[in-house]
């Protein structure tokens, strides 16, 4: 199903979406604390790390075990199909292991975002 | 290297059940310790669930019960490092073994919990890529388990609604009580407001 909104989203001008996009990475940076159970920046935990996540395809770094479900997405992960999974995960890839409702308010998943790309540039929080 | 007496975990299998109509009654084995009411209801919740849940919502609960799993593993493992990096304090060092006995008791009843679901509860990894190079003083351990804690009160938070069983959120949000009180602990150990908000997501 988020494959075939990705790939719906891919059609549209990247601009489009980067005018409704209102992240403030510091704000996220606060937010990013509620990823913290299973997520790391850097290493695998149970869930695998965020760095190098933009433009990456769902389930594919390597050291992580996914699911079938994850594997089986064709999503690659940007802006959008990240807005798109954490508003609620287990509904837009069923099967997931992510047990989480998700995000409803769309700001904080915008800000969160938006850190995590903050984040992915600098060498600092994800080294090379 | 200071070692800390706790790699020896409770047998907490289940021993007994009993049923009434009105409750259910679970012994287990360590001492003939009983759960808390709500730890009773995610068991008894199972009893139920097993009748009338479908085997696609059962798989679901099975899933989010295995993250909770691999992530009191890791929890157990991270008050391990803690407890044997040799920076801790005896008052600390017993609050550290504490909380890790509670992660195992978590990990015990979530584990039994899916089997009784029909599933496999995932087991600890063989290693844990912690950032150990990072912890050289107590305050440094304190604060990275407090971040595990904290983060696991996000992630049972998050957890909670997407069960198909409400025993089974039940029993997770008793499991995220205690997780709460011991980040509050932690952030009292290392002088900071123990509750600095009203609302966690």
């Amino acid at each position: 199903m988020l494959g075939l909104l990705v790939m719906a989203g891919s059609l549209l001008p990247e601009l489009v979406f980067s005018e409704q996009f209102r992240g403030d990475p510091e704000a996220g940076a606060q937010e990013y604390v509620r990823c913290q159970g299973c997520h790391d920046l850097t290493r695998h935990r149970t869930g695998p790390r965020h760095c190098g996540l933009f433009g990456r395809i769902a389930g594919t770094v390597e050291g992580f075990e996914f699911t079938e479900s994850m594997k089986n997405a064709e999503v690659r992960w940007d802006r959008q199909s990240l807005d798109v999974f954490l508003s609620a995960p287990m509904e837009r890839i069923p099967g997931t292991s992510m047990g989480y409702a998700g995000i409803s308010d769309e700001q904080v998943r915008h800000n969160l975002i938006a850190y995590l790309e903050s984040a992915n540039n600098d060498p600092s929080q994800c080294p090379p | 290297m200071k070692m800390a007496n706790i790699d020896a975990p409770q047998d907490l299998s289940l021993l007994a059940v009993t049923t009434s109509s009105t409750r259910r009654k679970f012994l287990f084995a360590a001492g003939g310790a009983t759960f808390s009411a709500s730890a009773i209801a995610l068991l008894s919740g199972c009893a139920s669930y097993e009748s009338s849940a479908s085997s696609e919502a059962a798989e679901q609960d099975i899933k989010i019960l295995n993250t909770a799993i691999a992530a009191e593993h890791e929890a157990v493992a991270a008050y391990q490092v803690g407890a044997e990096s040799g920076l801790l304090e005896k008052a600390v060092l017993d609050i550290a073994v504490k909380f890790q006995g509670h992660h195992k008791e978590h990990v015990d009843v979530l584990s039994n919990t899916v089997t009784s679901l029909g599933g496999s509860a995932k087991t600890t990894k063989s290693s844990y890529d912690f950032p150990v190079d990072q912890l050289k003083t107590q305050s440094d351990v304190l604060q990275f388990a407090a971040g595990l804690e904290r983060g696991a009160v996000s992630a049972y938070a998050g957890a909670i609604p997407v069960f198909d069983n409400s025993d089974l959120a039940a029993a997770a949000a008793s499991i995220l009580a205690d997780e709460a009180m011991h980040w509050a602990i932690l952030r009292n150990t290392l002088g900071l407001d123990p509750v600095p908000e009203a609302f966690f997501s």
